[in-house]
């Protein structure tokens, strides 16, 4: 089989309240791809009057949509889920043209992610209860839960789809309208979503809406017209929009990223079984997704007895990363998602070399043949340094790992939670001790143990610290789209006696 | 002497000044954590909310310029300079529908600028 860029047409509207409309005043921008810079299609520039119009649907279908079974709106999820499913090898081309991700990676981990992320919130809406208690023998409390109504969902560009699903699903789930802003570099797969979905769902159930944060975004998050706003992006947007959110007294969920430490003890080298194979790769997973993960594994903490012999097979392991045109299925990381993240990438790497980090191997841009020439490679880079360096410190967002040594269990543990964020970390220890104790000392909301990157549904995802709130990838994130109704019942004949 | 934490390129003044002329009064603050995070964002002066978790690093053509206290304490061994690059950045930072996008570029400060600035 192989891969190439869909065919798109010229221009996409917005899909508000059951169709695609354009925008008001009629203006576009160029959705280019990272893979080799060429253009994909024109999105709609949304303004205020866009975004009021996608708020207005939204509320209009909230009564209806909100009231409908649970068993019809497990049922609407399960047929999404089938029609991404169908569509598996469209929808990863989609991303991979929008995104510059490898096709392995969406083929295998991003669509199939998505569709059971559908499925999973399919089944556990026909299994929840709400609860009754009786509070004494004539009081019973019952609590049921509500959708919240029309909720705002601002997403990334590193997922585009899977992190729409991770929003989308929950939130239909649980009864809620919604207003989707797809990032401007990727606004694609959400759009193709809307056109194949969307008749599956009441008009204005689902609207989704392109344009840049400062023109649509911040209309949409500041609307008191929407009951809560979800974002995942970084932390200064993030507390502008809880600032928004806080004039109108609403919720918000937040995901902000991090800088994850992956943390192998000396153990792991007692063998050299399929389980030390396993904890390389465990350690090069920084390069998957071009590093473009909220939870990419971008501090390598190794043990100092081990670090030479371990390194060593670090660096091999990371020097084998084929890349090259990310549609081809053998090549294994792609384009960064930019052209001003691949600049980004490149000013860090600089500031790592002056603040004295040994470049282990990469260290700059990668220049590929033909039209890749004009897309945007890194070469996977490690970095030998220490935690205060701000190579260690800041979300690079790109295949750069930054690697440093410890002496001990109480040095990783300083280091490892030496960070502003705590998203998600990694340990690797055939000791069992060190298996439970050392997870539970680091400060971060998703520790993997003996394992990265793994992303199944039911295991809740989110932030401690700066990488913010809200656990999504769970049941438990239903209730961030839900409020919590309590019907207090007397069964008691007698007045009270006050009056 | 006088010591600078902050420079701004000329391209990127260019278009600070076009920016502030649509905008009015404009801040930068430098952004953390996931995708456009370690970028500074250029926002409305009255839209973002600062206090004494901030810390004013300087001004680049009269536009103040902070970040968060704890982030600075990583960041303050060196030097920045609001640059210009293309590209469709994601986040509420004024620049993006021109297409263009502010970055920083860093390097050390110099012996000199590190005893004015972080004196031992």
């Amino acid at each position: 089989m192989s891969y190439s860029k869909p065919k798109f047409q010229e221009k996409y509207g917005n899909y508000i309240n059951g169709a695609f409309v354009d925008p008001i005043d009629g203006e576009y921008f160029d959705n280019h791809s990272p893979v080799d810079n060429s253009l994909i299609a024109k999105f709609p520039r949304s303004k205020e009057a866009d975004v009021k119009n996608a708020i207005a649907a939204a509320n209009a279908a909230k009564e209806e949509w909100g009231n409908t079974s649970v068993t019809e709106r497990s049922a609407i999820l399960n047929k999404i889920a089938d029609i991404l499913e169908e569509n598996l090898e469209e929808f990863a081309q989609i991303e991979t043209s929008d995104n510059g991700k490898a096709i392995r990676e969406t083929l295998n981990a991003d669509l199939p992610l998505a569709v059971d992320h559908f499925r999973y919130f399919a089944s556990v809406i026909r299994a929840e209860e709400g609860s009754a208690s009786e509070l004494n023998k004539n009081t019973l409390s019952l609590i049921i839960q509500e959708p919240l109504g029309v909720v705002a969902q601002i997403i990334p560009w590193n997922f585009p789809l899977l992190m729409m699903a991770w929003k989308v699903a929950p939130a239909l789930a649980a009864g809620n309208c919604i207003i989707l802003k797809p990032a401007e570099q990727t606004p694609a797969s959400a759009t193709i979503f809307a056109e194949k979905v969307g008749h599956l769902l009441p008009k204005g159930v689902l609207n989704v809406i392109h344009g840049f944060g400062p023109e649509a975004g911040k209309p949409l998050a500041s609307s008191p017209d929407v009951d809560k706003v979800a974002f995942t992006g970084e932390t200064t947007t993030g507390q502008l929009i809880m600032q928004y959110a806080s004039k109108n007294l609403h919720p918000v969920t937040m995901e902000l990223g991090g800088k994850s430490p992956n943390v192998f003890f000396s153990s792991i080298m007692d063998h050299d079984d399929e389980f030390l194979d396993k904890c390389i790769e465990g350690a090069v997973l920084f390069a998957l997704n071009q590093g473009e993960v909220c939870t990419c594994p971008s501090r390598l903490l190794i043990q100092e007895d081990i670090y030479e012999a371990f390194i060593e097979k670090v660096i091999a392991r990371t020097k084998a990363i084929k890349m090259g045109d990310p549609f081809s299925p053998d090549t294994m990381m792609g384009a960064q998602a930019s052209s001003d993240q691949h600049e980004k990438i490149l000013s860090y790497i600089n500031i790592g070399k002056e603040e004295g980090a040994e470049v282990l191997c990469g260290g700059g841009a990668a220049k590929l043949d033909g039209d890749l020439g004009n897309g945007f490679y890194i070469e996977p880079t490690i970095l030998k340094g220490h935690n205060k360096m701000r190579v260690f410190q800041e979300e690079i967002f790109g295949p750069v790992l930054a690697v440093c040594t410890f002496k001990d269990e109480a040095e990783a543990l300083e280091i490892a939670n030496d960070t502003l964020y705590g998203l998600g970390a990694g340990v690797w220890t055939r000791d069992a001790h060190q298996l439970y104790q050392i997870p539970r000392a680091i400060k971060a909301g998703r520790v993997w143990v003996n394992c990265y990157h793994d992303y199944p549904a039911h295991a809740p995802f989110g932030g401690y610290k700066k990488s913010g709130f809200g656990r999504e990838n769970h049941l438990m994130m239903l209730n961030h789209y839900r409020q919590a109704k309590n019907m207090l019942i007397s069964y008691d004949k007698n007045k009270l006696g006050f009056f | 002497m006088t010591f600078k934490r902050v420079d701004i390129t000329k391209e990127a003044a260019a278009l600070l000044e076009e920016l502030k002329a649509e905008h009015g009064e404009v801040i930068f603050h430098q952004s953390g954590g996931c995708c456009d995070g370690s970028s500074p964002m250029l926002l409305p002066k009255e839209d973002f909310y600062l206090d004494d978790n901030d810390i004013h690093l300087g001004e680049v053509e009269n536009v103040p310029f902070y970040m968060s206290h704890d982030q600075f304490e990583y960041w303050k061994h060196t030097h920045l300079t609001v640059d210009i690059t293309p590209g469709r950045g994601a986040s509420f930072s004024l620049e993006i529908p021109k297409g263009k996008r502010f970055i920083i570029r860093s390097r050390m400060l110099t012996k000199e600028e590190q005893e004015h600035f972080n004196p031992s």
